[in-house]
Protein backbone atom coordinates (compact mmCIF):
# COMPACT_ATOMS: atom_id res chain seq x y z
CA UNK A 1 0.00 0.00 0.00
CA UNK A 2 1.30 3.42 -0.97
CA UNK A 3 1.91 5.68 2.01
CA UNK A 4 0.48 9.20 2.14
CA UNK A 5 1.58 11.90 4.53
CA UNK A 6 0.02 15.14 5.65
CA UNK A 7 2.94 17.37 6.53
CA UNK A 8 3.74 20.94 7.46
CA UNK A 9 6.39 21.85 4.90
CA UNK A 10 8.65 24.88 4.86
CA UNK A 11 9.35 27.00 1.82
CA UNK A 12 13.04 26.74 0.93
CA UNK A 13 12.72 29.18 -1.96
CA UNK A 14 10.24 30.39 -4.53
CA UNK A 15 10.76 32.28 -7.78
CA UNK A 16 8.77 33.30 -10.83
CA UNK A 17 10.40 31.47 -13.77
CA UNK A 18 8.04 32.77 -16.47
CA UNK A 19 5.06 35.10 -16.41
CA UNK A 20 2.67 33.72 -13.73
CA UNK A 21 4.68 30.46 -13.52
CA UNK A 22 6.31 29.81 -10.15
CA UNK A 23 8.95 27.34 -9.00
CA UNK A 24 8.57 26.38 -5.35
CA UNK A 25 10.98 24.19 -3.34
CA UNK A 26 9.53 22.74 -0.14
CA UNK A 27 11.31 21.07 2.76
CA UNK A 28 9.19 18.03 3.57
CA UNK A 29 9.25 15.16 6.03
CA UNK A 30 9.29 11.49 5.02
CA UNK A 31 6.84 12.13 2.14
CA UNK A 32 9.71 12.38 -0.35
CA UNK A 33 10.90 8.85 0.53
CA UNK A 34 7.85 7.54 -1.31
CA UNK A 35 7.36 9.76 -4.38
CA UNK A 36 7.60 8.61 -7.99
CA UNK A 37 7.39 10.69 -11.20
CA UNK A 38 3.86 11.57 -12.27
CA UNK A 39 2.47 11.84 -8.75
CA UNK A 40 1.09 15.03 -7.24
CA UNK A 41 0.63 16.70 -3.88
CA UNK A 42 -2.26 18.64 -2.38
CA UNK A 43 -1.38 22.12 -1.16
CA UNK A 44 -3.79 23.61 1.37
CA UNK A 45 -4.72 27.28 1.46
CA UNK A 46 -4.18 29.22 4.68
CA UNK A 47 -7.32 31.23 3.95
CA UNK A 48 -10.42 29.70 5.54
CA UNK A 49 -12.62 30.84 2.67
CA UNK A 50 -10.80 28.40 0.38
CA UNK A 51 -11.60 24.91 1.61
CA UNK A 52 -10.21 22.71 -1.10
CA UNK A 53 -6.59 21.74 -1.57
CA UNK A 54 -4.86 22.59 -4.86
CA UNK A 55 -3.49 19.48 -6.58
CA UNK A 56 -0.06 20.21 -8.09
CA UNK A 57 2.23 17.76 -9.89
CA UNK A 58 5.69 17.06 -8.50
CA UNK A 59 8.42 18.60 -10.65
CA UNK A 60 11.50 17.35 -8.86
CA UNK A 61 12.51 15.60 -5.64
CA UNK A 62 15.73 15.79 -3.67
CA UNK A 63 15.45 12.51 -1.80
CA UNK A 64 18.59 13.06 0.24
CA UNK A 65 17.54 16.50 1.47
CA UNK A 66 13.88 15.49 1.70
CA UNK A 67 12.87 18.42 -0.47
CA UNK A 68 10.27 18.62 -3.19
CA UNK A 69 9.76 21.06 -6.05
CA UNK A 70 6.53 22.06 -7.73
CA UNK A 71 6.14 24.39 -10.69
CA UNK A 72 2.67 25.84 -11.08
CA UNK A 73 0.82 28.55 -12.92
CA UNK A 74 -1.23 31.19 -11.09
CA UNK A 75 -4.76 30.56 -12.33
CA UNK A 76 -6.95 31.65 -9.43
CA UNK A 77 -7.06 32.90 -5.87
CA UNK A 78 -5.49 29.79 -4.32
CA UNK A 79 -2.41 29.72 -6.56
CA UNK A 80 -2.19 33.53 -6.28
CA UNK A 81 -1.99 33.08 -2.50
CA UNK A 82 0.80 30.48 -2.76
CA UNK A 83 2.79 32.67 -5.16
CA UNK A 84 3.01 35.39 -2.50
CA UNK A 85 4.76 33.18 0.07
CA UNK A 86 8.46 33.52 0.78
CA UNK A 87 11.28 31.44 2.26
CA UNK A 88 10.54 30.04 5.72
CA UNK A 89 6.76 30.16 5.38
CA UNK A 90 4.86 27.00 6.35
CA UNK A 91 2.60 25.22 3.88
CA UNK A 92 0.35 22.25 4.68
CA UNK A 93 0.71 19.53 2.07
CA UNK A 94 -0.54 15.97 1.52
CA UNK A 95 1.17 13.40 -0.62
CA UNK A 96 2.36 11.65 -2.54
CA UNK A 97 -0.96 11.22 -4.36
CA UNK A 98 -1.90 9.27 -7.47
CA UNK A 99 -0.14 6.46 -9.30
CA UNK A 100 2.73 7.93 -11.35
CA UNK A 101 4.31 6.89 -14.66
CA UNK A 102 5.58 3.34 -15.24
CA UNK A 103 9.33 3.50 -15.91
CA UNK A 104 10.14 1.44 -18.99
CA UNK A 105 13.45 1.16 -20.80
CA UNK A 106 12.34 2.03 -24.31
CA UNK A 107 13.18 4.85 -26.70
CA UNK A 108 10.79 7.46 -25.44
CA UNK A 109 8.99 10.68 -26.18
CA UNK A 110 8.45 12.80 -23.09
CA UNK A 111 5.78 15.28 -24.11
CA UNK A 112 4.75 18.22 -21.98
CA UNK A 113 2.41 21.10 -22.71
CA UNK A 114 2.37 24.26 -20.57
CA UNK A 115 2.17 23.38 -16.87
CA UNK A 116 2.14 19.73 -17.97
CA UNK A 117 5.91 20.17 -18.45
CA UNK A 118 7.01 20.16 -14.75
CA UNK A 119 6.32 16.43 -14.07
CA UNK A 120 8.42 15.63 -17.17
CA UNK A 121 11.52 16.92 -15.38
CA UNK A 122 11.10 14.41 -12.55
CA UNK A 123 10.35 11.68 -15.08
CA UNK A 124 13.35 12.59 -17.27
CA UNK A 125 15.67 12.33 -14.24
CA UNK A 126 14.40 8.89 -13.25
CA UNK A 127 13.95 7.30 -16.66
CA UNK A 128 16.95 5.30 -17.91
CA UNK A 129 16.56 5.25 -21.71
CA UNK A 130 16.97 7.35 -24.85
CA UNK A 131 14.79 10.41 -24.27
CA UNK A 132 13.39 12.88 -26.77
CA UNK A 133 11.75 15.65 -24.80
CA UNK A 134 9.06 17.59 -26.67
CA UNK A 135 7.82 20.77 -25.03
CA UNK A 136 4.84 22.84 -26.13
CA UNK A 137 4.32 26.42 -24.98
CA UNK A 138 1.90 29.19 -25.81
CA UNK A 139 4.73 31.75 -25.92
CA UNK A 140 7.27 32.09 -23.09
CA UNK A 141 9.36 28.98 -22.35
CA UNK A 142 10.42 27.59 -18.94
CA UNK A 143 12.34 24.54 -17.63
CA UNK A 144 13.79 24.05 -21.13
CA UNK A 145 17.44 24.41 -20.08
CA UNK A 146 17.03 22.12 -17.08
CA UNK A 147 15.50 19.40 -19.24
CA UNK A 148 18.41 19.53 -21.71
CA UNK A 149 20.57 17.69 -19.15
CA UNK A 150 18.43 14.57 -19.52
CA UNK A 151 17.76 14.23 -23.25
CA UNK A 152 17.33 15.85 -26.64
CA UNK A 153 14.93 18.76 -26.16
CA UNK A 154 12.63 20.11 -28.89
CA UNK A 155 10.44 23.17 -28.40
CA UNK A 156 7.25 24.28 -30.09
CA UNK A 157 5.45 27.56 -29.45
CA UNK A 158 1.99 28.57 -30.58
CA UNK A 159 3.16 32.07 -31.45
CA UNK A 160 6.34 30.87 -33.14
CA UNK A 161 8.58 32.88 -30.80
CA UNK A 162 10.91 29.90 -30.28
CA UNK A 163 11.36 26.44 -31.76
CA UNK A 164 8.79 24.99 -34.13
CA UNK A 165 5.79 27.23 -34.85
CA UNK A 166 2.88 25.06 -33.75
CA UNK A 167 2.40 22.24 -31.24
CA UNK A 168 4.27 19.17 -30.04
CA UNK A 169 2.85 16.98 -32.82
CA UNK A 170 4.25 19.46 -35.34
CA UNK A 171 7.71 18.79 -33.83
CA UNK A 172 7.37 15.05 -34.48
CA UNK A 173 6.26 15.68 -38.08
CA UNK A 174 8.79 18.35 -39.03
CA UNK A 175 11.76 16.66 -37.34
CA UNK A 176 10.60 13.15 -38.38
CA UNK A 177 11.11 11.75 -34.89
CA UNK A 178 10.27 8.24 -33.75
CA UNK A 179 9.79 6.50 -30.41
CA UNK A 180 8.60 3.22 -28.90
CA UNK A 181 6.76 4.72 -25.96
CA UNK A 182 5.17 8.06 -25.06
CA UNK A 183 4.80 9.77 -21.70
CA UNK A 184 2.63 12.90 -21.86
CA UNK A 185 1.11 15.56 -19.65
CA UNK A 186 -0.68 18.67 -20.83
CA UNK A 187 -3.98 20.14 -21.96
CA UNK A 188 -6.76 17.88 -23.23
CA UNK A 189 -6.42 18.77 -26.96
CA UNK A 190 -2.72 17.83 -26.76
CA UNK A 191 -3.49 14.53 -25.01
CA UNK A 192 -6.11 13.72 -27.66
CA UNK A 193 -3.58 14.34 -30.43
CA UNK A 194 -0.99 12.22 -28.59
CA UNK A 195 -3.47 9.38 -28.15
CA UNK A 196 -4.36 9.46 -31.84
CA UNK A 197 -0.70 9.56 -32.90
CA UNK A 198 0.17 6.64 -30.60
CA UNK A 199 -2.68 4.60 -32.06
CA UNK A 200 -1.52 5.33 -35.65
CA UNK A 201 2.01 4.30 -34.74
CA UNK A 202 0.90 1.29 -32.68
CA UNK A 203 2.94 2.37 -29.63
CA UNK A 204 1.93 2.67 -26.00
CA UNK A 205 1.17 6.12 -24.60
CA UNK A 206 0.90 6.98 -20.91
CA UNK A 207 -1.00 10.22 -20.37
CA UNK A 208 -1.48 12.24 -17.22
CA UNK A 209 -5.01 13.62 -16.83
CA UNK A 210 -6.35 16.64 -15.01
CA UNK A 211 -9.78 17.26 -13.46
CA UNK A 212 -11.37 19.39 -10.75
CA UNK A 213 -10.76 17.61 -7.45
CA UNK A 214 -11.98 17.93 -3.90
CA UNK A 215 -10.31 15.32 -1.67
CA UNK A 216 -7.44 14.07 -3.86
CA UNK A 217 -7.54 10.65 -2.16
CA UNK A 218 -10.33 8.85 -4.01
CA UNK A 219 -13.27 9.44 -1.70
CA UNK A 220 -15.36 12.24 -3.19
CA UNK A 221 -15.64 10.97 -6.80
CA UNK A 222 -15.33 14.53 -8.08
CA UNK A 223 -12.45 13.95 -10.50
CA UNK A 224 -13.49 11.04 -12.68
CA UNK A 225 -12.67 10.45 -16.34
CA UNK A 226 -14.56 8.13 -18.65
CA UNK A 227 -12.94 4.75 -19.20
CA UNK A 228 -13.23 2.26 -22.06
CA UNK A 229 -14.09 -0.62 -19.76
CA UNK A 230 -15.87 -0.92 -16.44
CA UNK A 231 -13.47 0.10 -13.70
CA UNK A 232 -12.85 -2.46 -10.97
CA UNK A 233 -13.31 0.02 -8.14
CA UNK A 234 -16.18 2.22 -9.34
CA UNK A 235 -18.00 -0.65 -11.09
CA UNK A 236 -18.95 1.81 -13.86
CA UNK A 237 -17.02 3.23 -16.82
CA UNK A 238 -15.42 5.93 -14.68
CA UNK A 239 -11.91 6.05 -13.26
CA UNK A 240 -10.81 8.34 -10.45
CA UNK A 241 -8.12 10.69 -11.77
CA UNK A 242 -6.67 11.15 -8.26
CA UNK A 243 -6.48 7.43 -7.41
CA UNK A 244 -6.38 5.12 -10.45
CA UNK A 245 -4.64 8.04 -12.22
CA UNK A 246 -3.58 10.68 -12.91
CA UNK A 247 -1.54 8.53 -15.33
CA UNK A 248 -3.49 6.24 -17.62
CA UNK A 249 -2.70 4.13 -20.65
CA UNK A 250 -4.22 6.35 -23.38
CA UNK A 251 -6.31 3.55 -24.90
CA UNK A 252 -8.01 2.86 -21.54
CA UNK A 253 -9.61 6.30 -21.22
CA UNK A 254 -12.12 8.24 -23.30
CA UNK A 255 -11.04 11.82 -23.95
CA UNK A 256 -14.00 14.05 -24.66
CA UNK B 1 -17.00 10.80 31.22
CA UNK B 2 -19.81 9.40 29.06
CA UNK B 3 -19.80 10.31 25.38
CA UNK B 4 -22.14 7.50 24.34
CA UNK B 5 -25.36 8.40 22.61
CA UNK B 6 -28.35 6.31 21.71
CA UNK B 7 -29.63 6.58 18.18
CA UNK B 8 -32.94 4.79 17.68
CA UNK B 9 -31.83 1.94 19.95
CA UNK B 10 -28.28 1.76 18.58
CA UNK B 11 -25.51 2.85 20.91
CA UNK B 12 -22.72 4.97 19.41
CA UNK B 13 -19.49 5.44 21.41
CA UNK B 14 -19.60 9.14 20.57
CA UNK B 15 -21.78 11.44 18.46
CA UNK B 16 -19.28 11.93 15.61
CA UNK B 17 -20.21 10.41 12.27
CA UNK B 18 -19.16 11.01 8.65
CA UNK B 19 -21.47 12.70 6.16
CA UNK B 20 -22.49 10.52 3.26
CA UNK B 21 -20.52 11.05 0.06
CA UNK B 22 -17.50 12.67 1.68
CA UNK B 23 -15.90 9.58 3.18
CA UNK B 24 -16.41 6.81 0.60
CA UNK B 25 -16.86 3.64 2.61
CA UNK B 26 -14.00 4.60 4.89
CA UNK B 27 -11.21 2.82 3.01
CA UNK B 28 -9.69 6.02 1.61
CA UNK B 29 -9.62 7.63 5.06
CA UNK B 30 -8.36 4.75 7.21
CA UNK B 31 -4.78 5.89 6.45
CA UNK B 32 -5.54 9.10 8.34
CA UNK B 33 -8.31 8.34 10.81
CA UNK B 34 -8.65 5.49 13.28
CA UNK B 35 -12.20 4.50 12.35
CA UNK B 36 -12.52 2.88 15.79
CA UNK B 37 -12.61 6.39 17.23
CA UNK B 38 -15.77 7.38 15.36
CA UNK B 39 -19.34 6.93 16.51
CA UNK B 40 -20.37 5.74 13.08
CA UNK B 41 -19.29 5.71 9.45
CA UNK B 42 -22.03 6.77 7.07
CA UNK B 43 -21.31 5.39 3.61
CA UNK B 44 -21.60 6.98 0.20
CA UNK B 45 -25.14 6.49 -1.21
CA UNK B 46 -25.80 2.98 -2.52
CA UNK B 47 -28.36 2.15 -5.20
CA UNK B 48 -29.77 -1.12 -6.51
CA UNK B 49 -27.64 -0.95 -9.69
CA UNK B 50 -24.30 0.78 -10.35
CA UNK B 51 -24.76 4.49 -11.18
CA UNK B 52 -22.38 6.45 -13.43
CA UNK B 53 -23.16 9.88 -11.99
CA UNK B 54 -22.89 13.22 -13.78
CA UNK B 55 -20.38 14.54 -16.34
CA UNK B 56 -17.41 16.61 -15.12
CA UNK B 57 -16.68 19.20 -13.84
CA UNK B 58 -18.47 17.93 -10.76
CA UNK B 59 -16.74 20.19 -8.24
CA UNK B 60 -16.47 23.95 -7.82
CA UNK B 61 -15.14 25.92 -4.89
CA UNK B 62 -17.12 28.91 -3.60
CA UNK B 63 -16.42 31.39 -0.79
CA UNK B 64 -16.33 29.32 2.41
CA UNK B 65 -17.97 26.42 0.65
CA UNK B 66 -18.06 24.15 -2.35
CA UNK B 67 -20.57 22.96 -4.92
CA UNK B 68 -20.74 19.34 -5.94
CA UNK B 69 -22.78 17.57 -8.56
CA UNK B 70 -21.44 14.03 -8.38
CA UNK B 71 -24.84 12.59 -9.22
CA UNK B 72 -24.66 9.71 -6.73
CA UNK B 73 -22.10 7.68 -8.63
CA UNK B 74 -21.81 4.35 -6.83
CA UNK B 75 -20.86 0.74 -7.56
CA UNK B 76 -24.29 -0.69 -6.73
CA UNK B 77 -25.45 -2.67 -3.72
CA UNK B 78 -24.00 -6.05 -4.79
CA UNK B 79 -20.38 -4.91 -4.94
CA UNK B 80 -20.98 -2.76 -1.86
CA UNK B 81 -22.03 -5.82 0.14
CA UNK B 82 -19.17 -7.90 -1.20
CA UNK B 83 -16.36 -5.36 -0.76
CA UNK B 84 -17.29 -2.38 1.43
CA UNK B 85 -19.24 -3.98 4.28
CA UNK B 86 -16.56 -6.58 5.09
CA UNK B 87 -14.01 -3.73 5.18
CA UNK B 88 -16.11 -1.71 7.62
CA UNK B 89 -16.80 -4.71 9.86
CA UNK B 90 -13.10 -4.87 10.75
CA UNK B 91 -13.65 -1.77 12.86
CA UNK B 92 -15.39 -1.16 16.14
CA UNK B 93 -17.70 1.55 14.82
CA UNK B 94 -21.33 1.56 13.77
CA UNK B 95 -22.13 1.22 10.08
CA UNK B 96 -24.81 3.42 8.59
CA UNK B 97 -25.57 2.75 4.95
CA UNK B 98 -26.89 5.65 2.92
CA UNK B 99 -29.47 4.43 0.40
CA UNK B 100 -30.44 6.20 -2.83
CA UNK B 101 -32.95 5.42 -5.53
CA UNK B 102 -34.96 6.87 -8.40
CA UNK B 103 -38.22 5.23 -7.36
CA UNK B 104 -39.76 3.95 -4.12
CA UNK B 105 -39.23 0.42 -5.44
CA UNK B 106 -35.51 1.03 -5.89
CA UNK B 107 -35.10 2.30 -2.33
CA UNK B 108 -36.99 -0.75 -1.04
CA UNK B 109 -34.90 -3.10 -3.15
CA UNK B 110 -31.66 -1.84 -1.58
CA UNK B 111 -33.15 -1.83 1.92
CA UNK B 112 -34.28 -5.43 1.42
CA UNK B 113 -30.85 -6.50 0.13
CA UNK B 114 -29.28 -5.01 3.29
CA UNK B 115 -31.74 -6.68 5.68
CA UNK B 116 -29.45 -9.60 6.59
CA UNK B 117 -26.21 -7.64 6.32
CA UNK B 118 -24.00 -6.34 9.14
CA UNK B 119 -25.51 -2.85 8.98
CA UNK B 120 -26.55 -0.93 12.11
CA UNK B 121 -28.73 1.79 10.63
CA UNK B 122 -30.02 2.94 7.26
CA UNK B 123 -30.01 6.53 6.08
CA UNK B 124 -32.39 7.20 3.21
CA UNK B 125 -31.33 9.96 0.84
CA UNK B 126 -34.53 11.70 -0.23
CA UNK B 127 -32.72 14.98 -0.68
CA UNK B 128 -29.97 14.79 -3.31
CA UNK B 129 -30.23 17.90 -5.48
CA UNK B 130 -28.11 16.45 -8.29
CA UNK B 131 -30.17 13.65 -9.80
CA UNK B 132 -33.17 14.22 -12.04
CA UNK B 133 -35.45 11.53 -10.65
CA UNK B 134 -35.71 10.39 -7.07
CA UNK B 135 -33.62 12.22 -4.51
CA UNK B 136 -34.95 15.67 -3.87
CA UNK B 137 -38.23 15.04 -5.72
CA UNK B 138 -39.20 12.81 -2.80
CA UNK B 139 -37.88 15.13 -0.16
CA UNK B 140 -39.77 18.32 -0.97
CA UNK B 141 -43.32 17.05 -0.61
CA UNK B 142 -44.55 16.04 2.88
CA UNK B 143 -47.07 13.52 1.56
CA UNK B 144 -44.44 11.78 -0.55
CA UNK B 145 -42.01 11.76 2.37
CA UNK B 146 -44.56 10.05 4.57
CA UNK B 147 -45.46 7.52 1.88
CA UNK B 148 -41.89 6.62 0.94
CA UNK B 149 -40.94 6.33 4.63
CA UNK B 150 -43.88 3.99 5.29
CA UNK B 151 -42.98 1.84 2.31
CA UNK B 152 -39.29 1.62 3.27
CA UNK B 153 -40.20 0.73 6.86
CA UNK B 154 -42.03 -2.35 5.58
CA UNK B 155 -38.75 -3.77 4.26
CA UNK B 156 -36.21 -2.38 6.71
CA UNK B 157 -34.73 -4.58 9.43
CA UNK B 158 -32.57 -1.76 10.76
CA UNK B 159 -33.70 1.59 12.16
CA UNK B 160 -34.36 4.13 9.39
CA UNK B 161 -32.97 7.67 9.28
CA UNK B 162 -34.58 9.93 6.68
CA UNK B 163 -32.09 12.50 5.32
CA UNK B 164 -33.83 15.80 4.72
CA UNK B 165 -33.34 18.58 2.21
CA UNK B 166 -32.96 22.22 3.28
CA UNK B 167 -34.40 23.26 -0.10
CA UNK B 168 -37.93 23.52 1.32
CA UNK B 169 -40.08 26.29 2.81
CA UNK B 170 -40.59 24.60 6.18
CA UNK B 171 -38.27 21.74 7.12
CA UNK B 172 -40.26 20.93 10.26
CA UNK B 173 -43.25 19.98 8.10
CA UNK B 174 -41.04 17.48 6.19
CA UNK B 175 -39.54 16.14 9.44
CA UNK B 176 -43.00 15.59 10.92
CA UNK B 177 -44.05 13.76 7.75
CA UNK B 178 -41.05 11.44 8.10
CA UNK B 179 -41.93 10.84 11.75
CA UNK B 180 -45.56 10.13 10.82
CA UNK B 181 -44.32 7.62 8.23
CA UNK B 182 -42.44 5.75 10.95
CA UNK B 183 -38.90 7.13 10.60
CA UNK B 184 -36.67 6.29 13.58
CA UNK B 185 -34.57 9.43 13.14
CA UNK B 186 -33.98 12.30 10.74
CA UNK B 187 -30.68 13.74 9.53
CA UNK B 188 -30.23 17.25 8.19
CA UNK B 189 -29.20 19.21 6.31
CA UNK B 190 -28.30 17.86 2.90
CA UNK B 191 -26.74 20.45 0.56
CA UNK B 192 -28.42 23.66 -0.60
CA UNK B 193 -28.93 23.92 -4.35
CA UNK B 194 -26.54 26.50 -5.76
CA UNK B 195 -24.86 27.71 -8.93
CA UNK B 196 -21.53 29.21 -9.95
CA UNK B 197 -20.67 30.91 -13.24
CA UNK B 198 -17.13 31.27 -14.59
CA UNK B 199 -17.14 34.85 -15.87
CA UNK B 200 -13.99 34.46 -17.97
CA UNK B 201 -15.36 31.53 -19.94
CA UNK B 202 -18.99 32.65 -19.48
CA UNK B 203 -19.92 29.08 -18.66
CA UNK B 204 -21.42 27.24 -15.72
CA UNK B 205 -18.70 26.04 -13.37
CA UNK B 206 -20.42 22.64 -13.12
CA UNK B 207 -21.46 20.46 -16.07
CA UNK B 208 -24.74 19.90 -14.23
CA UNK B 209 -25.22 23.71 -14.02
CA UNK B 210 -26.46 23.44 -10.41
CA UNK B 211 -24.86 21.64 -7.52
CA UNK B 212 -25.18 21.15 -3.79
CA UNK B 213 -23.57 23.80 -1.61
CA UNK B 214 -21.77 22.54 1.48
CA UNK B 215 -19.09 23.73 3.88
CA UNK B 216 -18.92 26.38 6.62
CA UNK B 217 -20.88 28.85 4.44
CA UNK B 218 -24.09 26.89 5.18
CA UNK B 219 -23.55 26.20 8.87
CA UNK B 220 -25.81 28.90 10.39
CA UNK B 221 -28.68 27.70 8.20
CA UNK B 222 -28.06 24.12 9.27
CA UNK B 223 -27.92 25.01 12.98
CA UNK B 224 -31.21 26.91 12.68
CA UNK B 225 -32.93 24.04 10.88
CA UNK B 226 -31.64 21.45 13.37
CA UNK B 227 -32.90 23.61 16.23
CA UNK B 228 -36.36 23.98 14.65
CA UNK B 229 -36.58 20.29 13.78
CA UNK B 230 -35.47 19.07 17.19
CA UNK B 231 -38.32 21.10 18.70
CA UNK B 232 -40.83 19.75 16.16
CA UNK B 233 -40.27 15.97 16.39
CA UNK B 234 -39.74 13.38 19.13
CA UNK B 235 -37.35 11.16 17.16
CA UNK B 236 -33.59 11.85 17.30
CA UNK B 237 -32.11 14.46 14.98
CA UNK B 238 -28.66 14.09 13.40
CA UNK B 239 -27.14 17.47 12.62
CA UNK B 240 -24.78 18.36 9.81
CA UNK B 241 -23.81 21.22 7.54
CA UNK B 242 -20.43 22.93 7.58
CA UNK B 243 -18.97 21.34 10.72
CA UNK B 244 -15.21 21.97 10.72
CA UNK B 245 -14.20 21.53 14.34
CA UNK B 246 -15.40 20.46 17.78
CA UNK B 247 -16.89 23.88 18.49
CA UNK B 248 -19.10 23.61 15.39
CA UNK B 249 -20.16 20.09 16.38
CA UNK B 250 -21.06 21.30 19.88
CA UNK B 251 -23.28 24.02 18.38
CA UNK B 252 -25.35 21.32 16.71
CA UNK B 253 -25.58 19.25 19.90
CA UNK B 254 -26.70 22.31 21.87
CA UNK B 255 -29.27 23.05 19.14
CA UNK B 256 -30.79 19.62 19.77
CA UNK B 257 -28.87 17.14 17.61
CA UNK B 258 -28.18 13.73 19.19
CA UNK B 259 -25.28 13.15 16.78
CA UNK B 260 -23.43 15.04 14.10
CA UNK B 261 -22.01 14.26 10.66
CA UNK B 262 -18.82 15.81 9.32
CA UNK B 263 -18.62 16.17 5.56
CA UNK B 264 -16.79 18.76 3.49
CA UNK B 265 -14.23 19.33 6.26
CA UNK B 266 -12.79 15.88 5.44
CA UNK B 267 -11.51 17.39 2.17
CA UNK B 268 -9.67 20.24 3.91
CA UNK B 269 -8.30 18.04 6.67
CA UNK B 270 -8.44 14.24 6.40
CA UNK B 271 -7.89 13.89 10.16
CA UNK B 272 -10.80 16.13 11.11
CA UNK B 273 -13.34 13.54 12.31
CA UNK B 274 -11.01 12.09 14.92
CA UNK B 275 -9.95 15.59 15.98
CA UNK B 276 -13.60 16.56 16.51
CA UNK B 277 -14.28 13.46 18.63
CA UNK B 278 -11.36 14.28 20.94
CA UNK B 279 -12.21 18.00 20.90
CA UNK B 280 -15.69 17.26 22.25
CA UNK B 281 -14.14 15.26 25.11
CA UNK B 282 -11.78 18.14 25.92
CA UNK B 283 -14.72 20.55 26.01
CA UNK B 284 -16.63 18.23 28.35
CA UNK B 285 -13.66 17.88 30.66
CA UNK B 286 -13.01 21.61 30.72
CA UNK B 287 -16.66 22.41 31.45
CA UNK B 288 -17.25 19.62 33.96
CA UNK B 289 -19.77 17.78 31.78
CA UNK B 290 -19.90 14.11 32.79
CA UNK B 291 -22.52 12.93 30.33
CA UNK B 292 -22.91 14.18 26.78
CA UNK B 293 -26.69 13.98 27.21
CA UNK B 294 -26.38 17.13 29.32
CA UNK B 295 -25.43 19.03 26.16
CA UNK B 296 -28.09 17.83 23.76
CA UNK B 297 -30.61 20.63 23.21
CA UNK B 298 -29.14 22.54 26.14
CA UNK B 299 -29.07 25.96 24.49
CA UNK B 300 -30.77 28.61 26.62
CA UNK B 301 -32.11 32.11 26.02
Amino acid sequence: MIEKFRETSFIIRQEEIAKDVYSLWLKTGQMTDYTVPGQFINIYSRDGSRLLPRPVSICEVDHRERALRVVYRVVGKGTKEFSGYHTGRKLEILGPLGNGFPLKEKKAFLIGGGVGIPPMLYLAKELQCEKQILLGYRDETFLTEELKKYGQVYVATEDGSSGVHGNVLDIIRTKQLEAEIIYACGPLPMLKAVKEYAKEQGIEAWISMEERMACGIGACLGCICKSKDTDEHTNVKNKRVCKEGPVFLAEEVELS
Amino acid sequence: MNTKINLAGVELKNPVMTASGTFGSGAEFCEFVDLNKLGAVVTKGVSSEPWEGNPTPRIAETYGGMLNAIGLQNPGVDLFIKRDLPFLKQYDTKVIVNVCGRTTEQYCEVVERLAEQPVDLLEINISCPNVKEGGIAFGQNPQMVEEVTKEIKKYARQPVIMKLSPNVTDITEIARAAEAGGADAVSLINTLTGMKIDVNRRKFALANRTGGLSGPAIKPIAVRMVYQTAKAVKIPVIGMGGIQNAEDALEFLLAGASAVSVGTANFSNPYVTEEIASGIEEYMEKNGITDIQELIGAVTE
